[in-house]
């Protein structure tokens, strides 16, 4: 299956964004193939509805969970529509996100973790 | 007192519209604003004061009208028929605000972050996108005497501001003075606020917050190519720098508003200054000579303009 890390730079290296909406890159990694990919997130500097766009563009890459820091209340709804699962609190490396999503330590959110506008201005 | 403003002559009362802003909050907007319409009305003026100040309006508190109508206002904001969808996703496309969005067969609305553009109805090829009022707040009409009295109020929670004020100022006519008490900042809602007026009036004080924050307010009017002053509120205090500032950039000074214990104990209690103070009265007066002057020079350049 596909994943979605929030991810600083676009390496396995990199660190986990701990923004959803406001991301620098999305990194797509297949759990089969090993594959990864780094897409930008070009909802950075929008001025509303990040969150939402953000989770048009992960849903879009097929992704069906989401490894990130924070999540608001829009984007949660959004991908929740989807079906996608969402993991907050991850911090650490994409690495490390990825080993501790494939050992099941992880556990599901059930509600966004932030308010709206959380990522902004940082 | 007021033998002096006789020199405003009839042709000025109509169509002249005056907004109050300010970079920086607490420099004395409304005051300026409601005493400035107070006294205008005194002169012989028809006056309408417009409190745009939406989010917190506050005029109310010294003009103390009686409000005669209330009037809700509403935003539309897309309704999707599902039957109709084809999820197409264009709608999702041209919303530039993420306020509505196509996942997989469903449509998702997320109505406070819709600016009412109507984009997502129009390239509906479905016809599947209605449209669904929402209200945003609330306009209420009346008078404060002989003034004719305006103000917003914005519904908790909403952040439709602009909204809000564009319709406030749709109250404005050309038969007489209009004086809009603008929100503070330098951002949206101001720009609704002094969008297509005849002239500003930049409150500050001499402090180094009022100073940067009028160098924000300044590069917004001339932005919009507004013709515009300066009042210092509050001179006394801080230091010379706003005046070295305004000197520098060529900004009048239209009035210097002293520091004084009894304008703050007027305006604590909800009075007039202009009514209880001889001292205001004079530099209301003076303000008005320049009005004045500001709205002949306009008239000049309309005249040169047809």
């Amino acid at each position: 299956m596909k994943i979605a890390i929030t991810s600083t730079g676009q390496t396995i290296d990199s660190q986990v964004d701990p923004r959803f909406g406001r991301a620098a890159y999305f990194m797509i990694f297949d759990t089969y193939s090993m594959d990864f990919s780094a897409i930008e997130n070009r909802s950075i500097d929008a001025a509303g509805g990040a969150g939402i766009n953000s989770a048009k563009a992960v849903i879009d890459t097929q992704a069906q969970a989401v490894l990130t820091g924070n999540c608001g209340p829009n984007a949660q709804r959004t991908l929740s529509a989807a079906g996608v699962k969402l993991y907050t609190g991850v911090t650490g490396t994409i690495s490390e996100a990825i080993e501790l999503f494939k050992t099941g330590k992880l556990t599901e959110a059930a509600e966004p973790n932030v308010q709206s506008h959380f990522g902004m201005g940082t | 007192m007021f033998s002096r403003t006789l020199v405003w002559v009839p042709e000025m009362s109509d169509n002249f519209t005056i907004a109050v802003a300010s970079g920086k909050g607490g420099t004395g907007k409304t005051t300026i604003a409601a005493n400035l319409a107070s006294y205008l009305t005194e002169a012989g003026e028809n006056v309408r004061y417009l409190d745009c100040d939406v989010e917190e309006p506050n005029g109310h508190i010294f003009l103390k009208a009686n409000i005669t109508t209330v009037e809700n206002i509403t935003v539309d904001v897309p309704q999707v028929d599902l039957d109709k969808c084809t999820a197409c996703g264009k709608c999702g496309e041209i919303c530039q605000f993420g306020a509505i969005v196509c996942i997989k067969e469903h449509v998702m609305t997320f109505e406070p972050l819709c600016h009412s553009c109507g984009g997502c109805r129009r390239i509906c090829p479905a016809d599947a996108i209605g449209k669904k009022p929402v209200e945003i707040g609330r306009i209420s009409v009346g008078k404060a005497g002989k003034i004719d009295f305006v103000t917003g109020k914005l519904r908790i929670g909403n952040v439709r501001t602009p909204s809000l004020i564009k319709q406030v100022k749709k109250h404005i006519t050309d038969d007489c003075i209009s004086i809009i008490d603008v929100p503070p900042g330098t951002s949206c809602p101001v720009v609704e606020a002094i969008r297509g007026v005849d002239f500003v009036l930049l409150v500050t004080e001499p402090t180094p917050f009022g100073l940067n924050d009028l160098k924000l307010a300044v590069g917004l009017v001339r932005q919009l190519g507004l013709p515009f002053a300066v009042i210092i509120n509050r001179h006394g205090i801080g230091d010379e720098r706003v005046e070295q500032y305004c000197q520098s950039e060529d900004i009048d000074i239209a009035m210097k508003l002293p520091d004084d214990r009894k304008i703050a104990e007027v305006y604590s209690s909800g009075g007039m200054i202009v009514d209880l103070l001889h001292q205001c009265k004079k530099h209301f007066a003076e303000l008005l000579d320049y009005l004045e002057c500001a709205k002949e020079k306009l008239n000049e350049k309309r005249r040169l303009r047809i």
